[in-house]
Protein backbone atom coordinates (compact mmCIF):
# COMPACT_ATOMS: atom_id res chain seq x y z
CA UNK A 1 0.00 0.00 0.00
CA UNK A 2 1.44 3.36 -1.54
CA UNK A 3 0.15 6.90 0.06
CA UNK A 4 -1.27 8.78 -3.21
CA UNK A 5 -1.33 5.34 -5.30
CA UNK A 6 -3.20 2.44 -2.88
CA UNK A 7 -2.41 -1.23 -4.39
CA UNK A 8 1.66 -1.57 -6.06
CA UNK A 9 2.65 -5.14 -7.15
CA UNK A 10 5.80 -5.49 -6.01
CA UNK A 11 6.95 -8.70 -6.84
CA UNK A 12 4.87 -12.32 -7.64
CA UNK A 13 6.50 -15.75 -8.15
CA UNK A 14 5.70 -19.86 -7.20
CA UNK A 15 7.45 -20.50 -3.86
CA UNK A 16 8.04 -23.84 -5.24
CA UNK A 17 10.39 -22.43 -7.77
CA UNK A 18 13.96 -22.11 -6.13
CA UNK A 19 14.94 -18.74 -8.03
CA UNK A 20 11.44 -17.29 -7.71
CA UNK A 21 11.31 -18.05 -3.69
CA UNK A 22 14.90 -16.22 -3.53
CA UNK A 23 13.39 -13.48 -5.49
CA UNK A 24 10.32 -13.22 -2.94
CA UNK A 25 12.40 -13.54 0.06
CA UNK A 26 15.36 -10.85 -0.85
CA UNK A 27 11.96 -8.28 -1.92
CA UNK A 28 10.23 -9.41 1.72
CA UNK A 29 13.32 -8.52 3.41
CA UNK A 30 13.82 -5.41 1.34
CA UNK A 31 9.80 -4.30 2.19
CA UNK A 32 11.20 -4.57 5.95
CA UNK A 33 14.20 -2.98 6.20
CA UNK A 34 12.89 -0.53 4.64
CA UNK A 35 10.49 -0.18 7.53
CA UNK A 36 7.25 -1.32 6.33
CA UNK A 37 5.31 -4.43 8.36
CA UNK A 38 3.87 -7.29 6.39
CA UNK A 39 0.62 -9.25 6.48
CA UNK A 40 -1.27 -12.28 5.09
CA UNK A 41 -4.86 -12.28 4.52
CA UNK A 42 -6.11 -15.66 5.87
CA UNK A 43 -9.35 -17.49 6.27
CA UNK A 44 -9.95 -19.41 9.31
CA UNK A 45 -10.70 -23.19 8.68
CA UNK A 46 -13.09 -23.67 11.26
CA UNK A 47 -15.28 -20.59 11.26
CA UNK A 48 -14.58 -19.37 7.63
CA UNK A 49 -13.57 -15.81 9.06
CA UNK A 50 -11.26 -13.52 7.61
CA UNK A 51 -8.64 -12.04 9.58
CA UNK A 52 -5.02 -11.18 8.86
CA UNK A 53 -1.38 -12.94 10.16
CA UNK A 54 1.25 -10.28 10.84
CA UNK A 55 4.69 -11.93 9.38
CA UNK A 56 7.63 -10.93 10.93
CA UNK A 57 10.27 -13.23 8.54
CA UNK A 58 9.32 -15.23 5.52
CA UNK A 59 9.47 -18.20 7.31
CA UNK A 60 6.31 -16.55 9.24
CA UNK A 61 4.45 -16.54 5.65
CA UNK A 62 2.21 -19.45 4.79
CA UNK A 63 3.33 -21.54 2.08
CA UNK A 64 0.33 -21.53 0.54
CA UNK A 65 -0.31 -17.27 0.64
CA UNK A 66 -2.23 -16.14 -2.15
CA UNK A 67 -0.47 -12.75 -1.23
CA UNK A 68 1.47 -10.45 1.42
CA UNK A 69 0.45 -6.79 1.85
CA UNK A 70 3.04 -4.36 3.14
CA UNK A 71 2.08 -1.27 4.61
CA UNK A 72 3.78 1.19 6.25
CA UNK A 73 4.33 0.51 10.14
CA UNK A 74 2.05 2.17 12.80
CA UNK A 75 3.46 4.96 14.77
CA UNK A 76 2.10 6.35 18.07
CA UNK A 77 -0.87 9.44 16.41
CA UNK A 78 -1.47 13.18 17.67
CA UNK B 1 -31.89 70.97 -13.71
CA UNK B 2 -28.94 69.00 -16.10
CA UNK B 3 -26.54 70.08 -13.88
CA UNK B 4 -28.07 68.97 -10.87
CA UNK B 5 -29.05 65.63 -12.12
CA UNK B 6 -25.41 65.50 -13.56
CA UNK B 7 -23.72 65.61 -9.97
CA UNK B 8 -26.62 63.52 -8.47
CA UNK B 9 -25.15 61.14 -11.29
CA UNK B 10 -21.75 61.77 -10.58
CA UNK B 11 -22.34 60.94 -6.50
CA UNK B 12 -24.26 58.09 -7.32
CA UNK B 13 -21.49 56.76 -9.49
CA UNK B 14 -19.09 57.51 -6.83
CA UNK B 15 -20.76 55.63 -4.05
CA UNK B 16 -21.32 52.66 -6.51
CA UNK B 17 -17.67 52.38 -7.07
CA UNK B 18 -16.81 52.59 -3.15
CA UNK B 19 -18.80 49.79 -2.72
CA UNK B 20 -18.07 48.06 -6.12
CA UNK B 21 -14.29 48.44 -6.67
CA UNK B 22 -13.28 46.23 -3.53
CA UNK B 23 -15.44 43.19 -4.66
CA UNK B 24 -14.18 43.87 -8.37
CA UNK B 25 -10.20 44.00 -7.41
CA UNK B 26 -10.96 40.59 -4.86
CA UNK B 27 -13.10 38.52 -7.69
CA UNK B 28 -10.25 39.58 -10.48
CA UNK B 29 -7.43 38.52 -8.11
CA UNK B 30 -9.39 35.39 -7.66
CA UNK B 31 -9.92 34.51 -11.22
CA UNK B 32 -5.70 35.19 -11.47
CA UNK B 33 -5.09 32.67 -9.07
CA UNK B 34 -7.46 30.34 -10.13
CA UNK B 35 -5.81 30.38 -13.78
CA UNK B 36 -2.15 30.36 -11.99
CA UNK B 37 0.03 27.38 -12.65
CA UNK B 38 1.36 26.25 -9.78
CA UNK B 39 4.70 24.13 -9.90
CA UNK B 40 4.56 20.47 -9.42
CA UNK B 41 5.96 19.46 -5.76
CA UNK B 42 9.04 17.59 -5.98
CA UNK B 43 8.56 17.54 -9.73
CA UNK B 44 5.52 14.93 -9.42
CA UNK B 45 2.97 15.82 -11.93
CA UNK B 46 0.25 17.22 -10.80
CA UNK B 47 -2.83 14.86 -11.24
CA UNK B 48 -6.16 15.63 -9.77
CA UNK B 49 -7.45 12.35 -9.94
CA UNK B 50 -4.92 9.95 -8.60
CA UNK B 51 -6.06 10.14 -5.25
CA UNK B 52 -9.64 9.00 -6.18
CA UNK B 53 -8.14 6.50 -8.05
CA UNK B 54 -6.02 5.80 -5.50
CA UNK B 55 -8.72 5.63 -3.04
CA UNK B 56 -11.10 3.20 -5.95
CA UNK B 57 -7.61 0.87 -5.88
CA UNK B 58 -8.31 0.59 -2.18
CA UNK B 59 -11.24 -0.06 -1.09
CA UNK B 60 -11.32 -3.02 -3.65
CA UNK B 61 -7.91 -4.33 -2.05
CA UNK B 62 -9.87 -3.32 1.36
CA UNK B 63 -13.78 -5.90 0.09
CA UNK B 64 -10.89 -8.79 -1.27
CA UNK B 65 -9.69 -8.74 2.61
CA UNK B 66 -12.00 -8.22 5.05
CA UNK B 67 -15.27 -10.34 5.74
CA UNK B 68 -18.29 -9.54 4.08
CA UNK B 69 -20.14 -7.93 6.82
CA UNK B 70 -17.29 -6.43 7.94
CA UNK B 71 -16.80 -5.06 4.14
CA UNK B 72 -20.95 -4.42 3.87
CA UNK B 73 -20.60 -2.16 7.63
CA UNK B 74 -17.73 -0.23 6.07
CA UNK B 75 -19.35 0.54 2.75
CA UNK B 76 -22.72 1.56 4.24
CA UNK B 77 -21.67 3.45 7.68
CA UNK B 78 -18.26 4.60 6.89
CA UNK B 79 -16.31 2.53 9.67
CA UNK B 80 -15.36 -1.00 10.37
CA UNK B 81 -16.23 -2.64 13.65
CA UNK B 82 -13.51 -5.73 14.92
CA UNK B 83 -14.12 -7.44 17.99
CA UNK B 84 -11.25 -7.28 20.47
CA UNK B 85 -8.84 -10.88 20.67
CA UNK B 86 -7.02 -10.17 23.63
CA UNK B 87 -9.27 -12.84 25.47
CA UNK B 88 -9.39 -15.45 22.62
CA UNK B 89 -11.27 -15.65 19.77
CA UNK B 90 -14.47 -14.29 20.24
CA UNK B 91 -17.95 -16.95 19.27
CA UNK B 92 -20.31 -16.28 17.06
CA UNK B 93 -22.44 -14.23 19.45
CA UNK B 94 -19.56 -12.11 20.19
CA UNK B 95 -21.02 -9.21 22.14
CA UNK B 96 -21.72 -11.90 25.06
CA UNK B 97 -17.90 -12.58 25.42
CA UNK B 98 -15.68 -9.86 24.04
CA UNK B 99 -15.09 -7.44 26.96
CA UNK B 100 -14.25 -4.56 23.96
CA UNK B 101 -14.54 -4.16 20.37
CA UNK B 102 -13.03 -1.44 18.34
CA UNK B 103 -14.02 1.16 15.55
CA UNK B 104 -11.78 1.54 12.76
CA UNK B 105 -12.53 5.12 11.14
CA UNK B 106 -10.47 6.32 7.89
CA UNK B 107 -7.53 8.69 9.47
CA UNK B 108 -8.82 8.95 13.09
CA UNK B 109 -8.07 6.76 16.50
CA UNK B 110 -9.19 3.18 16.44
CA UNK B 111 -11.94 3.94 19.40
CA UNK B 112 -12.41 0.93 21.68
CA UNK B 113 -16.10 0.45 23.32
CA UNK B 114 -17.78 -2.18 25.66
CA UNK B 115 -19.85 -3.76 23.41
CA UNK B 116 -22.29 -5.01 25.81
CA UNK B 117 -22.56 -1.67 27.09
CA UNK B 118 -22.29 1.18 24.94
CA UNK B 119 -19.78 2.62 26.90
CA UNK B 120 -16.52 4.51 25.18
CA UNK B 121 -13.26 2.98 26.98
CA UNK B 122 -10.38 4.99 24.87
CA UNK B 123 -8.82 6.54 22.27
CA UNK B 124 -5.82 4.68 20.60
CA UNK B 125 -4.20 7.25 18.13
CA UNK B 126 -2.05 5.52 15.59
CA UNK B 127 -1.16 6.50 12.27
CA UNK B 128 0.56 4.77 9.12
CA UNK B 129 3.43 7.29 7.82
CA UNK B 130 5.03 6.55 4.57
CA UNK B 131 8.50 8.64 4.93
CA UNK B 132 9.37 7.92 1.43
CA UNK B 133 6.34 10.06 0.47
CA UNK B 134 6.94 7.87 -3.04
CA UNK B 135 3.50 10.47 -4.48
CA UNK B 136 4.12 13.19 -2.61
CA UNK B 137 1.87 12.24 0.37
CA UNK B 138 2.43 10.27 3.38
CA UNK B 139 -1.08 9.54 3.67
CA UNK B 140 -2.81 6.06 2.96
CA UNK B 141 -5.65 6.52 1.15
CA UNK B 142 -8.94 6.38 3.13
CA UNK B 143 -9.27 2.65 2.76
CA UNK B 144 -5.95 1.57 3.09
CA UNK B 145 -5.73 2.90 6.21
CA UNK B 146 -8.71 1.11 7.75
CA UNK B 147 -6.98 -2.04 6.25
CA UNK B 148 -4.04 -1.23 7.68
CA UNK B 149 -5.54 -1.09 11.42
CA UNK B 150 -8.29 -3.77 10.27
CA UNK B 151 -4.87 -6.09 9.45
CA UNK B 152 -2.43 -4.76 12.83
CA UNK B 153 -5.75 -5.25 14.97
CA UNK B 154 -6.85 -9.14 13.69
CA UNK B 155 -3.19 -9.85 13.25
CA UNK B 156 -1.47 -8.71 16.32
CA UNK B 157 -3.59 -6.30 18.60
CA UNK B 158 -1.54 -5.84 21.13
CA UNK B 159 1.89 -5.07 18.80
CA UNK B 160 -0.50 -2.34 17.26
CA UNK B 161 -1.68 -1.11 20.57
CA UNK B 162 1.75 -0.91 22.12
CA UNK B 163 2.98 1.57 19.03
CA UNK B 164 -0.73 3.68 19.55
CA UNK B 165 -1.05 6.80 21.75
CA UNK B 166 -3.74 6.20 24.01
CA UNK B 167 -6.08 8.98 25.09
CA UNK B 168 -9.62 9.35 27.14
CA UNK B 169 -12.41 9.58 24.83
CA UNK B 170 -13.47 12.63 22.96
CA UNK B 171 -9.92 13.73 22.46
CA UNK B 172 -10.41 13.60 18.54
CA UNK B 173 -13.66 12.25 18.02
CA UNK B 174 -16.98 13.50 19.54
CA UNK B 175 -18.65 11.06 21.45
CA UNK B 176 -21.60 11.94 20.50
CA UNK B 177 -20.68 11.08 17.12
CA UNK B 178 -19.28 7.41 18.37
CA UNK B 179 -23.00 7.24 19.94
CA UNK B 180 -24.96 7.87 16.85
CA UNK B 181 -22.59 5.56 15.03
CA UNK B 182 -23.15 2.71 17.76
CA UNK B 183 -26.96 3.30 17.40
CA UNK B 184 -26.65 3.18 13.09
CA UNK B 185 -24.61 0.17 13.63
CA UNK B 186 -28.06 -1.77 16.00
CA UNK B 187 -29.83 -0.59 13.29
CA UNK B 188 -28.31 -1.48 10.28
CA UNK B 189 -27.46 -5.03 12.01
CA UNK B 190 -30.89 -5.56 12.68
CA UNK B 191 -32.04 -4.77 9.25
CA UNK B 192 -29.57 -6.56 8.06
CA UNK B 193 -30.84 -9.46 10.07
CA UNK B 194 -33.87 -9.27 9.11
CA UNK B 195 -32.91 -10.07 5.40
CA UNK B 196 -31.39 -13.25 6.62
CA UNK B 197 -27.67 -11.90 6.37
CA UNK B 198 -24.86 -14.40 6.92
CA UNK B 199 -23.39 -14.31 10.53
CA UNK B 200 -19.75 -13.22 10.78
CA UNK B 201 -18.91 -16.88 10.23
CA UNK B 202 -20.81 -17.46 7.48
CA UNK B 203 -24.10 -19.07 9.06
CA UNK B 204 -27.25 -17.57 8.40
CA UNK B 205 -28.97 -15.11 10.88
CA UNK B 206 -32.07 -17.29 12.20
CA UNK B 207 -35.33 -14.98 11.65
Amino acid sequence: MRPGHGEVLIAEGDVEVRAEEELLIAEFSRQLDSGMWAAVPTTDARSGRREAQMARSFDEVPRDAERVIFFPRASGGQ
Amino acid sequence: MVPALAATGIVIVALLGELLLPRIEETVTRFRARRRCLPAEDGLELDPGRDRRAEARARLLLKSCVNDEEWEMYRDLGFIRVWSMATGRPSVKATDDAPYAYLIYPHKPILAFAPQTGRLLSEHCVEFPDDTRPYGSDRLPDSDDVLAKWMALTGDEQRLLDEANMHLPGRQIDPRQVKRDLWRLRQWERARARVGAPLRDGRAVPS
